[in-house]
């Protein structure tokens, strides 16, 4: 069976600390890894529009001398013609090494691994996960503040819907230290299942609250998130809880001095272009990082060692 | 009342009153050709009032499906008159296409054709949870 990843969990606290750990050396030797994956293929995926992680992906599997091929919405594959998550997996097992993909449905990654040959990364399923950018906010913290443990990290905006809020909670969950503000409107709250199948059932105690003003003083890292237009059935719902939340200086005047700012992008309006030039602002770091993180995992389920 | 009233075949015993059609269409005993008793609101020393199923058959009972829909039913399995075994059940850890996920954004609604796979989240609230898109769902019997 090949080594999947997609939920965050599937990696043990020692393996992302050796994945960091990897990708720290790829930041400081790249040169040491430009053939690792030469000869071998990684296909992305994308049934669902996507910037940042289908680029950093083949971005990542290019440094690694590898290649890459795919699709980047589901109306250029055979989902258009009604084929199953299943049958296209299947296929495309025929002609990669590695399958990074991203599907609007939740679950379907965990469908696809039952079909796959070869080793299938979840780079996000709908509302649900998305583990590598959890991958990457780990790496970023860690640079940022020095380690994964003994902080308050605030979480802002659509936490019911966010899939990377999701697994960060659960990742963050098995550190030890860790302080969680959730700071949402009432419609997107963290959902139950984060709150008592992660937190609760650790003895993980969490504040909630509505105002990201009264909750910015103790944060040692904030994590702003997007309203989700595409996650709504309801438009008029979207629009009346899309600007809920927007951060500018003068928000973050209260805020601690080494606050570090991270977005897993791409925002709308819910981080003003001023903040951009505040040195406590990390998410252009972040996509950064996003690609080594992801260089590091390739190798690791290739099973491919420097 | 007796449960060696039959010869060849398995009694269902503890089910909670009220609950033996339910059991009776999960385990599709309509589409059997034997004899199938369904007795209602039995005297149970421990329950008060109980059902009963008595299958005239040696069928394979899916004990995953009766473990889910209440584990405190009792399985006796009879031969030639004589009940050789009776097992306990338990909420089982998996279900597969048992129950189905209500989630409309999880992909087994969309393909339907994959294998609906239940996780046991949590044993003494009876809560499983979609081993896709990790929706809860409370057992509903």
């Amino acid at each position: 069976m090949p080594r999947n990843l997609i939920d965050i969990t599937d990696l043990s606290v020692a393996e992302i600390d050796e994945l960091i750990a990897t990708a720290e050396d790829i930041i400081a030797h790249p040169a040491k890894y430009q053939d690792a994956c030469a000869h071998k293929q990684l296909a992305t995926l994308f049934f669902e529009p996507s910037t940042r992680t289908r680029l950093s992906f083949e971005s990542a599997m290019l440094a690694l001398g590898g290649s890459t091929l795919g699709f980047s919405e589901a109306s250029s594959s055979s989902t258009a013609k009604g084929e199953t998550v299943g049958d296209t997996i299947h296929t495309v097992s025929c002609y990669a090494d590695i399958i990074a993909m991203r599907h609007p449905k939740e679950g379907a990654p965990f469908a696809a691994a039952q079909y796959s040959e070869v080793p299938i990364i979840n780079a996000g399923d709908g509302g649900h996960n998305h583990p590598t950018q959890t991958l990457t906010d780990l790496l970023t913290i860690h640079r940022e503040k020095g380690q994964l443990d003994d902080f308050t990290i605030g979480f802002c905006g659509d936490l019911k819907f966010g899939r990377t809020v999701h697994s960060l909670v659960t990742a963050l969950s098995r550190q030890t230290g860790i302080r969680f503000v959730f700071i949402s409107p009432e419609e997107l709250k963290m959902p139950d299942h984060i709150k008592e199948n992660v937190l609760a059932k650790r003895g993980l105690a969490y504040e909630e609250t509505a105002s990201l003003e009264d909750a910015m003083p103790a944060l040692d890292v904030l994590y702003m998130t997007r309203v989700q237009k595409e996650r709504f059935f309801n438009e008029a719902d979207y629009i009346r809880l899309k600007d809920t939340y927007v951060l500018d200086p003068e928000k973050l005047v209260p805020a601690k001095s080494d606050l570090c700012i991270l977005h897993p992008l791409p925002r709308v309006n819910e981080i003003t272009v001023a903040v951009d030039k505040d040195p406590r602002a990390c998410y252009w770091k972040q996509v950064k990082n996003g690609k080594f993180i992801r260089m590091a995992l390739i190798m690791k389920l290739l099973d491919i060692r420097v | 009342m007796n449960i060696d009233s039959i010869q060849n075949g398995v009694v269902l015993d503890h089910i909670q009153a009220g609950k033996s059609m339910d059991i009776y269409r999960y385990l599709r005993l309509e589409e059997l050709d034997c004899s199938v008793a369904i007795i209602k609101n039995v005297r149970s020393a421990r329950m008060g009032k109980k059902d009963i199923i008595k299958i005239d058959s040696p069928l394979e009972v899916d004990l995953d499906v009766l473990g889910y829909i209440d584990p405190n039913i009792t399985v006796n399995i009879i031969r030639d008159g004589v009940r050789i075994e009776k097992k306990h059940l338990e909420l089982p850890q998996r279900l597969v296409n048992i129950i189905h996920c209500k989630n409309p954004r999880c992909i087994t609604v969309a393909e339907p054709q994959l294998d609906a796979i239940f996780l046991l989240n949590d044993a003494e609230k009876h809560t499983y949870r979609c081993a896709y898109c990790d929706t809860e769902k409370n057992r509903t019997f």
